[in-house]
């Protein structure tokens, strides 16, 4: 179940979405969307407020059911399935939401650990180290363990729901807005911990942000959404010089100025 | 044949070999799925009692978290013991895993909770007793001060979510009332009947209907349907609005969080129960006649003229008097558990439980204690 049981044949994508659309009543969120996602890759997903980026993952991750279309990860149809099917595709990904979604009434480590228990047969002591090594994994003090989701202020929070989203040591990621309400300091951490992660496991992530920071840091591509469509596709410093008004004025606002002259520097 | 999908670890010889190094063979798929047998082994597993330990690790498949976590927890329980531990032909990227791993596992034992004893948990279940009866007492005192306020001030009294309340809690619950309190007549009228016939006191089901209906049912039971109903609804909303941070949010603002959210419930349900009260007499004495004249042959008419008789004035106002008791204690409490909740998805359903306990428990106390009062006015 591991990235390295199943190494990835060049080419065979990990997510592949054809033609998918989605509607509310009669408000288009996607119209005939394209993308792959390559394994051993970080994805992003970006664009404006409301553009269609959380429903999208929503609906790889079986959270919503789009009107037509075609979305293959790991190479299985997921539209249509039913809870039984997804099961074992949902023991390949991890999912951290925006707002954490720890479960309020147990602890950090009991979150992390209550899906090591679901899915394995592992001895309870062992099990409680590894909920350890995965809270430490992501920067987290290991007094945070014992602690309850409210006891923790915004940022431990997201590392303690990206803590449990690793719980399974999926080889899939999927990161909705991973550094959105943290400090810089913490939010490189994210940057940091991404890469560190896909370079030492292997893993494939997707990620949805707004963070022109941790979009030049950390992703190899990224799409651009808008207007229920993929704007375009590529690496960063393909996207930048793209001459779409809509993916210009995203990365050559003042912030985006800022995020590209800091990427410039470090270079 | 080795097993590919599962972890292996082989100790090749427990003599020690001349060169002095003991060679442990490290196989397979080291990942979650994989090493659950193979850590059921490592415990009873018998270590040659001494020299060096080289880990050949060319054979070992794939490796995650999990699998560098055990790896690295067996070596550095043989290194605790004074053994030279190496690690050999371990392919790069696993190495580096191995690393991060044992790079930020420095003490991850510390995380777990610290067990309480039996004598701690008396204590602090005492304690935390103690805090919530004063926290009730401080509660009312500042919802009796902030009441007392805006009736001094009646133009800033909130009268929109008044009535929503009143409707909320008093109009919606008519139905309900009704019928719950009919059917209590019905019953009572039942089971009186044949007892009164058999003294030839067929007329006295009135007053059995109209006194204990009137004077202790009614009242009662509203109160407790409104309880369940309407007292949980407040824990519940006041306590989803904690969790949200709703209510830091009301503060900020500058709103008072007892004149927003307290007063207006308390006054709407001081106002509705008491009405629903009249009501379920109502129900409760239609109940009754309707069974009086099937059983016992009273005409309604007769029913009524001896209801009049039967139940006085005082009786009558005694019952509806309880009403606006009730409702403080319904109103206080299911507010007052709402402000309690702390956090958690768990405690707003534990509050809303304790909510509604608490104030069918002191309605109860709060009625045998009006039975006492009213004995020694000799009402």
């Amino acid at each position: 179940m591991s990235a390295a049981l199943t190494p990835a044949q060049d080419g065979a994508a990990v997510i592949d979405i054809r033609e998918l659309n989605t509607r509310f009543g009669s408000n288009v969120v996607h119209d005939n969307i394209s993308l792959t996602v390559h394994p051993g890759e970080i994805f992003a997903l970006v664009g404006g407020s409301g553009c269609g980026k959380s429903t999208l993952l929503r609906a790889i991750i079986m959270l919503l059911q789009p009107l037509s279309g075609s979305i293959r990860v790991f190479d299985r149809e997921v539209i249509g399935l039913n809870d039984e099917q997804a099961l074992p595709l949902r023991r390949r990904w991890g999912v951290m939401f925006e707002r954490g979604a720890l479960f309020s009434s147990l602890t950090v480590t009991e979150n992390v650990a209550m899906v090591l228990r679901e899915h394995t047969a592992l001895s309870a002591s062992l099990i409680d180290e590894l909920a350890a090594l995965k809270i430490a994994l992501t920067g987290l003090p290991a007094d945070a363990g014992p602690k309850y989701p409210s006891e923790l202020s915004g940022g431990m929070r997201k590392r303690a729901a990206l803590a449990r989203a690793m719980a399974l040591d999926a080889e899939l990621l999927f990161l909705d807005e991973p550094t959105a309400g943290l400090d810089p300091l913490s939010a490189s951490g994210i940057d940091e911990l991404v890469r560190s992660l896909r370079d030492a496991l292997g893993l494939t992530i997707m990620m949805v942000t707004h963070d022109l920071d941790l979009l030049w840091r950390a992703a190899d591509r990224v799409a651009v959404m808008g207007e229920g469509h993929i704007l375009g596709v590529g690496t960063m410093t393909e996207l930048s010089r793209s001459e779409h008004p809509i993916i210009r004025e995203y990365f050559h606002g003042p912030r985006g100025r800022a995020a590209l002259e800091q990427a410039w520097k470090r270079k | 044949m080795i097993d590919e999908r599962i972890a292996q670890l082989v100790v090749e010889s427990s003599a020690v070999p001349s060169t002095g190094t003991v060679d442990v063979r490290c196989s397979g798929a080291w990942t979650l799925q994989g090493i659950a047998t193979l850590e059921q082994r490592l415990k009873g597993l018998a270590w040659p009692g001494e020299g060096d330990l080289l880990f050949d690790s060319s054979a070992v498949s794939a490796l995650d978290t999990a699998g560098a976590w055990l790896l690295h927890r067996t070596v550095r329980a043989l290194e605790q013991r004074g053994r030279n531990v190496r690690i050999n032909a371990l392919r790069p990227e696993f190495s580096t895993l191995l690393q991060l791993i044992a790079s930020r596992s420095l003490m991850p034992e510390h995380a777990l909770a610290a067990k309480t004893g039996m004598l701690t948990k008396i204590g602090q279940r005492a304690w935390r007793g103690l805090i919530g009866l004063s926290g009730m007492l401080s509660f009312v005192g500042e919802s009796a001060y902030v009441l007392a306020h805006s009736l001094a001030q009646p133009q800033r009294i909130r009268w929109r979510p008044i009535l929503y309340n009143l409707q909320a809690a008093g109009f919606e619950a008519l139905p309900i009332v009704g019928l719950l309190s009919f059917l209590m007549g019905f019953v009572i009228a039942y089971q009186g009947a044949d007892q009164l016939h058999r003294f030839g006191a067929d007329i006295f089901i009135a007053d059995l209907v109209g006194l204990s209906m009137l004077r202790e049912l009614s009242p009662l039971l509203t109160a407790i349907i409104v309880a369940g109903r309407s007292g949980s609804a407040y824990a519940a909303q006041i306590g989803t609005m904690k969790v949200t941070e709703e209510i830091d949010a009301l503060r900020t603002i500058g709103i008072g969080q007892a004149e927003m959210l307290v007063l207006p419930k308390m006054l709407a349900l001081i106002i509705a129960l008491p009405l629903l009260t009249i009501w379920a007499d109502v129900a409760g004495v239609f109940g009754g006649m309707l069974m009086a004249r099937s059983k016992l042959d009273v005409a309604f008419n007769v029913f009524i003229e001896r209801l009049g008789e039967a139940v006085s004035l005082s009786s009558y106002l005694t019952g509806i008097g309880k009403a606006p008791v009730f409702a403080a204690i319904i109103a206080m409490v299911g507010c007052y558990q709402g402000f309690q909740v702390s956090g958690s998805a768990d405690s707003v359903g534990r509050k809303t439980t304790v909510s509604v306990v608490q104030s069918i428990f002191l309605v109860i106390v709060a009625d045998a204690l009006f039975s006492v009062v009213f004995n020694w006015l000799d009402l």
